[in-house]
C-alpha cells in the first residue's frame, strides 16, 4: 500500500502519482500522512482507489475526483470535492465553505458541520452533511441532492434550478424562488437510498422537510426536465 | 486576498515561544500576501511607561535622540533598535510632549505605534524576511497579531503594511476591503482623528479606537462596527489585555480558529496553525459570519 507522507514529498507528486494510476491498477489503498492543511490533495483522480488522508486538509481536496473513494480524517478547508464527477468523499470533521461547489456527480459525506455556501452551483452531486450548513448554501444548485441532519443558514437554495434539498433541523430563511414542497412516496424512496448510501439506516425520514425550486424565476419548461 | 495570524497565549509558559509560532504562522501565510508584512506584539511593559514605536531608519541618531529627549523630558528614556524601527520608552504622561518635540526636530521620523506592552513592526517585503529583519522568532509576550498584505485598496508602502494601530495598545489587522470608508474616514475627522494613510484599514481601526474612546468595550466596538463598515472583512484585533475575531454578514474572507487550554490561534487557514503545539488536540472551528469573538486576560 503506498504511503505518501507530505512532510517528505510534496502535494504535487502525490497527484502525480496518482494521475498516473491505469484503470486496473493493483494499487488501490492509498494512505497520505501530515496533510497538515496543504491545499488540493488528491485532485483530479480518475482510479477506482481509495485514499485514506490523516489529518485536515486545505482548499479544494478530492476537487474533479473520478471513482476514488477519499476518507479525510479531519477537517476540510475550501471547496472540498468541488466539481467532482463521481465517487466518494467523506469529510470526518467539519467542512469549509463551498463543499461540493459545482459537483457534477458522486457522494460527498460530511460527519461535521459545513459552512457557507455549501453545494454552491451544485450539478448532479449528491452532498450528505450530518451537522448543519451556512447561509447561502446551494445557491444556483442545479440538480442533485443535498440533505442536511442539522439546520440550514440563511438564503437556502437562492435561485436554486432543479436540485433537491432535504433539512431535517431548522432553515433560517429561504432564498429567491426556494420553497418547501410536500415529499412524495418516491421522494421518501430518494432520501432513504441517499442515507442509505452513506450508512444511515436509522433516521426517521418524517423528521425531514423537502425543500426546492418554485420555477418562477427561471425559464423552466416540462420539456427538458430530462436534462436535470 | 491577504493572510492573517494571531495568537494569543492563556499558558504563561509558552510567552517565552510566542515570537517563534507567529513568525513561522506568518511565514506560511507568504502566498497570501508576498508584498509586505507586519506585526503586533504585546510584551512587557509597566503602567506609568509608554512605548513609542517609531521608524527611523538613520541608527546615527539614536544616541542623540536618547539623550537629547531625555534631557527635555528630564526622564530616563530607554531606546531599542530593531533594524530601522526603534523602542523608546517614556513616562507615560510625557507622550504628548515627546511626541510634539519629535515631530518638531525629527519629521523624518514616523510614530508606528504607541502603548504600554504593544510594539508594532512593519515593513514592505517577504513576509519571512520581514520576521528575521525585526527578529521577531526571538520576541516573548502575551499575544501578537500578524498580517502579510497583498496590496488592494491602496499602494504597497511601509505605511499600507498592516496592523493599523489608532489608540494606544489597539491595532487592527483585516483582510478583505471596505466600500464606504471614506465617508466614515470624514466622520472620525469631524471627532478628531487624524489618518496617515488613505488605507480603508486604518478607517476600520479608528472607527474601534473611536468607539471604545466613547466607553464601548472591544466587543460593543466589534459588534456596532458591523453595521458602521460596508464591505468584505476578517478582522484581528488586539488590545493590552484583550484578542478578538470578527467576520463580515457572508463570511466572505477565510478564517480558522483555534482553541485549547493553552491558547487561542487564528489563521486565514488552516495550514498557519498546523505546527502549533498540541494543534492536535485544539478544537478546531470556523468563526461564524457577523459573531463577534473576544478573549480577555485576566
Amino acid at each position: 500500500m503506498p504511503v505518501i507522507d507530505l512532510e517528505r514529498q510534496t502535494v504535487r507528486e502525490l497527484n502525480a502519482a496518482l494521475h498516473r494510476l491505469v484503470p486496473d491498477t493493483n494499487e488501490t489503498l492509498w494512505e497520505v500522512s501530515n496533510s497538515n492543511g496543504k491545499h488540493a490533495i488528491g485532485t483530479g483522480v480518475d482510479a477506482p482507489i481509495e485514499i485514506d488522508i490523516n489529518g485536515h486538509v486545505g482548499y479544494y481536496c478530492g476537487g474533479m475526483n473520478k471513482q476514488a473513494s477519499i476518507r479525510i480524517h479531519g477537517n476540510a478547508g475550501t471547496g472540498v470535492a468541488e466539481n467532482m464527477m463521481s465517487g466518494v468523499v467523506h469529510v470526518m470533521g467539519d467542512a469549509s465553505q463551498s463543499a461540493g461547489a459545482t459537483g457534477h456527480g458522486g457522494l460527498l459525506i460530511v460527519d461535521g458541520d459545513a459552512a457557507a455556501r455549501c453545494g454552491i452551483s451544485m450539478k448532479g452531486i449528491d452532498i450528505i452533511v450530518k451537522g448543519s450548513i451556512g447561509a447561502m448554501s446551494a445557491f444556483m444548485a442545479q440538480a442533485g441532492n443535498l440533505v442536511v441532519f442539522g439546520d440550514a443558514g440563511e438564503a437556502l437554495g437562492d435561485s436554486i434550478y432543479e436540485a433537491t434539498i432535504f433539512v431535517r433541523g431548522k432553515v433560517k430563511s429561504l432564498g429567491a424562488d426556494c420553497i418547501e414542497k410536500p415529499m412524495a412516496k418516491e421522494d421518501k424512496a430518494r432520501l432513504a437510498a441517499l442515507l442509505h448510501r452513506a450508512g444511515v439506516e436509522d433516521a426517521n425520514l418524517d423528521e425531514f422537510r423537502m425543500y426546492g425550486s418554485a420555477r418562477r424565476l427561471y425559464n423552466f419548461h416540462i420539456d427538458n426536465i430530462a436534462s436535470y | 486576498m491577504c493572510g492573517i495570524v494571531g495568537l494569543f497565549l492563556k499558558n504563561e509558559q509558552l510567552q517565552p515561544e510566542l515570537g517563534e509560532h507567529l513568525s513561522r504562522m506568518l511565514a506560511t501565510m507568504s502566498a497570501r500576501g508576498p508584498d509586505s508584512a507586519g506585526i503586533a506584539i504585546y510584551g512587557a511593559g509597566a503602567d506609568d511607561l509608554i512605548k513609542l514605536t517609531l521608524r527611523a531608519a538613520d541608527a546615527a541618531v539614536d544616541r542623540d535622540l536618547a539623550r537629547t529627549l531625555g534631557a527635555v523630558l528630564k526622564a530616563p528614556v530607554d531606546l531599542v533598535r530593531r533594524s530601522n524601527h526603534v523602542v523608546v520608552t517614556i513616562p507615560r504622561e510625557q507622550q504628548a510632549q515627546a511626541l510634539a518635540w519629535l515631530r518638531e526636530h525629527h519629521p523624518e521620523i514616523h510614530l508606528v505605534s504607541a502603548g504600554s506592552r504593544m510594539e508594532i513592526y512593519k515593513e514592505v517585503g517577504l513576509p519571512e524576511r520581514v520576521a528575521d529583519q525585526f527578529s521577531l522568532p526571538a520576541m516573548q509576550g502575551t499575544h501578537g497579531i500578524g498580517h502579510t498584505r497583498m496590496a488592494t485598496e491602496s499602494a504597497v508602502t511601509t505605511n499600507g503594511a498592516h496592523p493599523f494601530s489608532t489608540g494606544a495598545d489597539q491595532c487592527l489587522v483585516h483582510n478583505g476591503s471596505l466600500s464606504n470608508h471614506n465617508a466614515v474616514r470624514r466622520g472620525l475627522k469631524r471627532e478628531g482623528f487624524v489618518f496617515e494613510t488613505e488605507n480603508d484599514s486604518e478607517v476600520a481601526a479608528g472607527y474601534l479606537t473611536w468607539r471604545m474612546r466613547e466607553g464601548d468595550s472591544l466587543k460593543q466596538a466589534l459588534t456596532s462596527s458591523l453595521v458602521a463598515l460596508d464591505g468584505f472583512f476578517t478582522f484581528v484585533v488586539g488590545t493590552r489585555d484583550g484578542f478578538a475575531v470578527l467576520r463580515d454578514p457572508i463570511a466572505c474572507k477565510p478564517a480558522i480558529l483555534a482553541e485549547s487550554d493553552d491558547y487561542v490561534a487564528f489563521g486565514s487557514e488552516f495550514r498557519a496553525l498546523s505546527a502549533l503545539p498540541g494543534i492536535e488536540n485544539a478544537r478546531v472551528f470556523e468563526p461564524e459570519p457577523a459573531t463577534v469573538y473576544a478573549w480577555e486576560r485576566r
